[in-house]
């Protein structure tokens, strides 16, 4: 591993699923009128939500939790460069194997050389939001191999030539009629008979995904946690099928995003608290896999971890910005988002969709390459209110469109930037701002019965659904000072005596 | 916090941008209420915009000439009011971090001052004059749609609903899933048109739900984006602030 001087990089173009080939109002349009992504989306958030609302309540020291878990990721972050090490040396010592990887490109290289190594053509997989960030099956599919998601959700999506639109349920775009006939289409080994009923259709991935997991010689995994004190790797999943794919094969490879180091063992207590409550509304997952390097004769024998950069201390070189990397994708804020809820996840155009899609993105990116995302919000704060480990989204928001003006101020402003600034300098005084409000009067002229119908550019997207208030004949304060002189305390009629 | 009862009170009242140009009956309101409760309301004129607009939008460079103008002029008074969740959420939350931002360390230090002192209107009535029954009589089915920065950023919890259900006459009926934004959102409602539109018109559905003839809420903002949809429906349902209820006698 040789140090690396200089600023952090983003990560790189070409390669992952980052970025959106459009932006997110134009996306969002489209995925507005689709009648059934709406009702299949609003049924699945709105049982999410009750259930993590009922085990949350359960819990009288939620807010204690939530601030451990806050407490925990901010004391990782100040000191994440001395803790992967600590990882390294602990994985390393138990007998497995830690790769560092600056980016997509380089990550996908590793991977890719050791299923070679391996003399494998076919992989295993858990569900992992860090390998399809950088695209990790589309990098094995150039080199000939063939990668077996198994997850089920994320198998829905790979048979169905689909992309993930939800952090933990990638397939939550789709209705159980829709999956069906994917599995009816794709599966080649399904009967054709199979029904839309869920057992039906969990016993067809079953059968299918079995048959994977006794043939494959190489696991390819995330990992939700990775404890730099004792060197233990933790997924968290639902299914069962990630214990198969981290146990069954010769050897294992996991891919984790820097940020996922936890200091300590007893860490894990605390968001082992937080993860299943927010993300399925359990009070704990099904499955919860722990693995440490090698045991021998019990296990993968070959045993690597690749850890990601890929934008993430650039991220973490901004101070506010750096709270995103706190998150532990449990998916609790794309659940309550009013935006995600009508949208869905492939509007945002990444794999991290949603609220902290938005405040994550647009940092490991570049916010120049997803400037659309930070302002795909309405700042109502129901994902502050949900996240586990506190992350203040709106405030991160608010932020990153600060961050976006400041760095595309141009010489030639755009037309926002100088209706801003004159905002700004009418404002800024009181004569000028009674003038403005003088001026916009003249919108009176536009009004009909006590409404107007259609304004001009830019206000003319406002009322193509909503009429706009005909100015009023006098302002609060023309009134006021028709009834008053003007206030100051100590003044000689109003103020304090 | 502040906790005044029994004599009079003298209130400096930020009547917000949007509402001294486009609703001014919504700061005449709380004037008329406080005033009859026996307080004395003060109107700085050298007011104008708390910039929360600007901040939101990204533009905090232009926020800070704003921000500063807010603490000059009501630094001076001890109990600011101003009839908006939102606008009052920006001060609390925006203001300092803005100037810090701009390395205005003494700017920040004085507006955390201001902040701590301006009241959205709900909670200087309940939490500050300990007020919950106004005097006010309004013969109307009801619904109020909490707004999120009153709701998240404040807190107001059920201080609204504690003051309308003291209204006589008042039929005040729960909104279905009042808790979910409008959609309004500042620029976002340009910005994001589609979007905002969307979240409009479930909120709208569960307004029309609840058989109400007036939806209200405490920020003129939401109210006016849930107003001109429902104006653009011919719905027959109208929007009043808090305020105007509160002052209707």
């Amino acid at each position: 591993m040789t140090t690396f001087l200089g600023m952090p990089v983003h990560a790189p173009r070409g390669v992952g699923h980052l970025r959106a080939s459009e932006e997110f109002p134009v996306a969002a349009r489209r995925a507005l009128a689709d009648t059934q992504l709406r009702r299949n989306l609003g049924k699945a958030t709105t049982t999410i939500r009750a259930k993590r609302a009922v085990v949350v309540s359960e819990l009288p020291d939620w807010e204690e939790l939530r601030n451990a878990g806050q407490a925990i990721k901010a004391a990782t972050l100040a000191g994440l460069g001395g803790y992967l090490e600590q990882l390294e040396s602990s994985v390393t010592a138990r007998g497995g194997t830690v790769h560092w990887a600056r980016d997509a490109v380089e990550a996908n290289n590793i991977v890719t050389g050791l299923v070679q190594a391996a003399g494998a053509t076919e992989v295993v997989k858990v569900k992992s939001l860090a390998t399809d960030e950088i695209g990790l099956n589309d990098a094995l599919a150039a080199a000939g191999i063939a990668a077996y998601e198994t997850d089920l959700a994320e198998l829905i999506v790979q048979l169905g030539h689909d992309r993930p639109s939800h952090i933990l349920v990638p397939a939550i775009h789709r209705n159980r009629t829709e999956i069906r006939d994917i599995f009816l289409r794709e599966m080649g080994d399904v009967s054709p008979g199979l029904t839309d009923d869920p057992a039906a259709l969990a016993e067809a991935a079953r059968q299918h995904l079995r048959r994977k997991f006794l043939s494959a010689t190489v696991g390819i995994s995330g990992a939700n946690f990775g404890i730099a004190e004792t060197g233990t790797l933790c997924v968290v999943e639902s299914e069962g099928n990630g214990r198969m794919c981290v146990t069954l094969p010769k050897t294992l490879i996991t891919v984790m995003g820097i940020e996922k180091v936890i200091p300590r063992w007893a860490d894990l207590g605390v968001f082992l608290q937080l993860l299943p409550r927010s993300s399925t509304g359990e009070r704990m997952n099904p499955y919860t896999s722990m693995w440490a390097g090698v045991t021998p004769g019990d296990g993968p024998q070959s045993v690597h971890l690749v850890l990601l950069d890929n934008g993430r201390t650039a991220a973490l070189a901004d101070p506010v910005g750096r709270a995103a990397l706190h998150c532990i994708r449990c998916s609790a804020c794309l659940n309550v988002c009013p935006v995600y809820e009508r949208t869905g996840g492939h509007a945002y155009g990444s794999v991290y969709p949603g609220p902290i899609g938005a405040v994550l993105t647009p940092q490991l990116t570049g916010i120049e390459d997803n400037a659309s995302l930070p302002y795909a919000s309405s700042l109502c704060g129901a994902c502050y209110d949900v996240c586990p480990v506190k992350i203040d989204i709106p405030a991160l928001l608010v932020h990153l469109r600060a961050r976006h003006v400041e760095e595309s101020r141009r010489a030639v402003p755009s037309a926002e930037a100088i209706t801003m600034a004159a905002a700004s300098w009418a404002m800024a005084s009181p004569g000028r701002y009674a003038a403005a409000q003088q001026a916009g009067r003249a919108g009176r002229l536009l009004g009909r019965r006590g409404k107007i119908s259609a304004l001009p550019p830019p206000l003319a997207a406002w009322t193509r659904a909503r009429d706009a208030p005909v100015p009023p004949a006098q302002t609060f304060r023309q009134w006021w000072r028709s009834q008053h002189r003007d206030d100051r305390p100590g003044s000689s009629v109003d103020g304090p005596g | 916090m502040h906790s005044i009862v029994g004599h009079v009170t003298q209130i400096a009242l930020f009547a917000t941008c949007l509402a001294d140009t486009l609703f001014p009956d919504v700061p005449r309101a709380t004037v008329t209420v406080l005033e009859r409760l026996g307080h004395q309301v003060m109107f700085p004129m050298e007011q104008t915009c708390c910039g929360q607009m600007h901040v939101n939008t990204g533009y905090q460079r232009e926020a800070l000439p704003l921000i500063r103008r807010y603490v000059n002029v009501f630094e001076p008074y001890e109990l600011i009011v101003a009839p908006s969740g939102s606008c009052v959420g920006s001060i609390g939350h925006q203001h300092a971090m803005v100037a810090r931002r701009h390395g205005d360390e003494q700017l920040a230090v004085r507006a955390e001052a201001v902040a701590a002192r301006t009241y959205e209107f709900s909670q200087l009535l309940v939490d500050v004059l300990s007020v919950e029954d106004v005097g006010a009589h309004y013969p109307h089915r009801v619904t109020y749609h909490p707004t999120c920065h009153s709701l998240r950023l404040l807190g107001v919890g059920d201080r609204p609903l504690r003051l309308l259900r003291r209204v006589s006459g008042i039929d005040l009926v729960p909104l279905p899933d009042a808790e979910v934004c409008c959609g309004f959102g500042g620029t976002f409602a340009v910005k994001n048109a589609d979007v905002s539109t969307a979240m409009l018109a479930d909120k709208m559905r569960n307004v029309l739900d609840t058989r109400a003839e007036i939806c209200t809420a405490g920020d003129s903002s939401c109210l006016m984006h849930i107003g001109g949809g429902l104006s653009r429906l011919r719905a027959g349902v109208r929007t009043v602030h808090l305020a105007e209820i509160l002052a209707s006698t």
